[in-house]
C-alpha cells in the first residue's frame, strides 16, 4: 500500500467555504503530522472564493484541490462521487475525512463502494495507532450507549465521516503558504440523474447543524404558543430552536427541529433542555453535546442524568428571570 | 411499479442494556422490532402502490430470526418479502451488507424504486442506502422529506438538508433514503397479519445470490471493530431547586456563574 497524505472534504456554498471545512483541518492536520504526511483539502464548486481556498492553507492545508464546474456547484451524489473517485484514483491518499454533513454522508459512501475500502460514520474521535499507522476511528453506536474503535487494516484510502462540531476550528495562521491547485472538471464526470431544480431556505437563521447552542423544549412548553415564552433566549444565545419528539409530533415545531432517535443528533457546546423529561430516544440525540443545562419541574427527569447543570422548577419561571439575567451578564461584560 | 424496500431488525432501543463490565449491549430477552426509521420507508411504498398499483418487496438481512420483521412488514401492506440469511454474511460491515442486499436486489430485478430508512437505530450509520445505489450503479437522493411527484420516469422530491429543502427530480430507477416527515406509517392488520401468516418468505444464501465469496460477511468487510466500550456515563449534575421566586433567583445565578466560567456566555 502505497498511499499517502491526509484528505479532507471541503464543503462550500455559493463559492463560500463551510465552517466543517475548518473543523476538519484541525482534525486532518493532527493525523498528518502523526504519520509525517502532508494534509490536502479536496473541495469541489463553481467560482470558489480564493480567499477562502487560501484560507484552507492558513488554517493547515499544505495543498487545495479545488475542483471546479458549473455542474459542481451544489452537491450532487454522481458528479461529486465521480470527481472524488478521480482523484483518488490520481493521488492515491492514505487517508480521507469529510463531515458527517447531508452531503458528506451520502458521498462517501458511495466513494467508498467504488473505490472497494472501509468507512465508518459519525466519527467523535481519529486517532493513528502506533507501530501500524492504521487510522482508529471512534463513534458513538446504539444511541450513544456505546463507543467502538474501528479501523480499516487492509484498504486505503482509510474513510471516515466526522461529525459537525466535534473538535474547533483550525486556528489560522496568516501568512502560511501552501499550494492552491484550481482543475477544472471533465465533462465526462459531471452526468447526473438527480437534477436540483429548486431551492427552499429554511425560515431560521441557524440550522440545528450549524448552531453552537440549541434551546430544545419538551412537552413541558405545553403548547406551541408557548414557544414565544423561550423565544428570546434563542436570540439572546444565538441559537437554534430544537425540540422532542412530543412538540414535532404535536404539530407545534415542523420536523426539522426534532432531536433524537428519528430526528438529528447533534452535538453543540451548549445544550438547553427545557421542559424535556429525556427520553432515551431524545438522549440518543443529544448526548454528546459539550455541555447541558436542564430545567424540568420533575427531579427524577432522566434529562438530568445527561445534565452538567439542573433547575428543578417550571421552565415558565425560569426562563423568563435567565433571560433578563444574560441581557445584564450581556451589558456589563 | 415494482418497489423494493430494504429493511434491518434492531433491538428495541427501550429495552437496551449494556453490560456494565464488558460494555457490550445485553441482547437476550430485548425484543427485537422493525428498524423505527424503516416504517416511513415501509408507509412510503405502499402508498405509492396503492395509488399507482404494482408491488411492494421488503428484504432484509440478519439471522433467522429475522422472518417476523419481513412478515410484519406484510402485515403493514408489502405484497412479498425475502430474508437474507447465512452464517457467511454474518459480521459484515455496511460495505459488505450493501454488497449482498444489492445482490438480493438485482434477483428480484424490474424494480423502479428502492426505498431505504436513514438509518438504523443500531449501527447509525446511513451508509447502507447510498451504499447500494453505487453497487448498483443507481442514482440516489438521501434524507428525503416528501415525494411531491412521480411518473413512469422519474420523480420530484425534497430532500432535508442543514438550511433548508432541495427540490430535486430524480431519472427512475433510483434509491431514496427518507426521514420521519415522508409518510405517518400506519400499524398491521389483522388481516393484513392473517395475509402475513400465509405468506411464504424464501430465504437466500450465497447459492441463491450471484455473490462473491471473498466480498461477504466478517471476512469481506473493510474494517473492523478494535474496541467497544462504555461512553464516559453520567455528567457531574449540579442541580438547584427553583420552586420559589428566591430559589429561581438563586439557581439562575448560579446557571450564568456556570456558563461564564465556561466561556460560554
Amino acid at each position: 500500500m502505497d498511499n499517502k497524505g491526509v484528505w479532507i472534504l471541503a464543503e462550500q456554498s455559493g463559492g463560500r467555504i463551510l465552517r466543517i471545512s475548518h473543523e476538519l483541518l484541525t482534525r486532518g492536520r493532527t493525523l498528518a503530522d502523526k504519520r509525517a504526511a502532508d494534509l490536502t483539502a479536496v473541495v469541489f464548486g463553481n467560482n470558489i472564493n480564493e480567499g477562502d481556498l487560501n484560507e484552507l492553507i492558513e488554517r493547515g492545508a499544505d495543498r487545495v484541490l479545488a475542483m471546479e464546474a458549473a455542474g459542481l456547484e451544489h452537491f450532487l451524489p454522481e458528479p461529486y462521487s465521480a470527481c472524488l473517485m478521480k482523484l483518488i484514483g490520481e493521488y492515491r491518499p492514505e487517508i480521507m475525512i469529510a463531515g458527517a454533513t447531508s452531503a458528506g454522508r451520502t458521498l462517501m459512501p458511495l466513494v467508498a463502494v467504488k473505490a472497494t475500502t472501509g468507512l465508518t460514520a459519525d466519527c467523535t474521535g481519529l486517532d493513528i495507532e502506533e507501530g501500524t499507522g492504521n487510522l482508529l476511528q471512534t463513534r458513538p453506536a446504539i444511541g450513544g450507549n456505546i463507543m467502538a474503535t474501528i479501523k480499516t487494516p487492509r484498504h486505503r484510502p482509510q474513510m471516515a465521516t466526522v461529525r459537525p462540531h466535534s473538535t474547533k476550528p483550525a486556528i489560522r495562521a496568516p501568512g502560511r503558504k501552501g499550494q492552491v491547485v484550481r482543475l477544472k472538471a471533465d465533462p465526462s464526470l459531471l452526468a447526473s440523474r438527480v437534477k436540483r431544480v429548486d431551492f427552499v431556505k429554511s425560515a431560521e437563521e441557524h440550522g440545528l447543524a450549524d448552531a453552537d447552542v440549541i434551546v430544545a423544549v419538551g412537552r413541558g412548553i405545553k403548547k406551541g404558543e408557548n414557544l414565544k415564552v423561550v423565544q428570546p433566549l434563542v436570540s439572546a444565545m444565538d441559537a437554534a430552536l430544537g425540540a422532542s419528539r412530543d412538540v414535532v409530533d404535536r404539530g407545534w415545531l415542523s420536523y426539522p427541529h426534532q432531536i433524537g432517535l428519528s430526528g438529528k443528533t447533534v452535538s453543540p457546546k451548549l445544550y438547553f433542555a427545557l421542559g424535556v423529561s429525556g427520553s432515551i430516544q431524545h438522549l440518543a440525540g443529544m448526548q454528546t453535546s459539550e455541555t447541558v443545562v436542564a430545567v424540568n419541574t420533575d427531579p427524577e427527569a432522566q434529562i438530568f442524568r445527561v445534565a452538567d447543570v439542573g433547575i428543578v422548577g417550571n421552565l415558565f419561571d425560569v426562563v423568563p428571570v435567565l433571560i433578563e439575567k444574560l441581557k445584564q451578564a450581556k451589558k456589563t461584560g | 411499479m415494482r418497489i423494493i424496500v430494504p429493511m434491518k431488525q434492531v433491538p428495541e432501543t427501550n429495552a437496551v442494556r449494556m453490560d456494565e463490565t464488558t460494555g457490550t449491549m445485553i441482547r437476550e430477552g430485548v425484543e427485537a422490532i422493525i428498524n423505527p426509521l424503516d416504517l416511513y420507508a415501509i408507509e412510503l411504498a405502499i402508498r405509492l402502490r396503492e395509488a399507482r398499483g404494482g408491488e411492494v418487496v421488503a428484504v432484509s438481512m440478519g439471522p433467522p430470526k429475522t422472518i417476523s420483521a419481513l412478515k410484519e412488514a406484510i402485515a403493514m401492506g408489502c405484497d412479498s418479502a425475502a430474508l437474507i440469511s447465512d452464517r457467511s454474511f454474518a459480521g459484515a460491515d455496511t460495505w459488505a451488507t450493501s454488497y449482498v442486499i444489492s445482490a438480493a436486489i438485482r434477483r428480484i430485478g424490474d424494480y423502479q424504486l428502492i426505498i431505504c430508512g436513514e438509518r438504523a437505530t443500531d449501527g447509525d450509520t446511513g451508509q447502507v442506502g447510498p451504499g447500494i445505489a453505487a453497487w448498483l450503479d443507481l442514482p440516489v437522493a438521501s434524507y428525503i422529506g416528501k415525494l411531491e411527484s412521480i411518473d413512469e420516469k422519474s420523480c420530484r422530491v425534497h430532500r432535508l438538508v442543514e438550511d433548508g429543502y432541495e427540490i430535486l427530480d430524480v431519472a427512475l430507477p433510483a434509491v431514496l433514503t427518507v426521514v420521519k416527515e415522508v409518510a405517518d406509517p400506519r400499524l398491521p392488520t389483522l388481516r393484513g397479519k392473517q395475509k402475513a401468516k400465509k405468506t411464504d418468505v424464501p430465504t437466500w444464501g450465497p447459492r441463491e445470490l450471484d455473490v462473491k465469496p471473498e466480498y461477504l460477511g466478517l471476512e469481506g468487510s473493510p474494517t473492523r471493530v478494535v474496541k467497544i466500550f462504555k461512553p464516559k456515563v453520567a455528567r457531574q449534575c449540579q442541580k438547584f431547586t427553583a420552586t420559589d421566586e428566591a430559589g429561581v433567583k438563586q439557581a439562575v445565578e448560579g446557571l450564568v456563574k456556570f456558563l461564564a466560567g465556561k466561556d460560554l456566555i
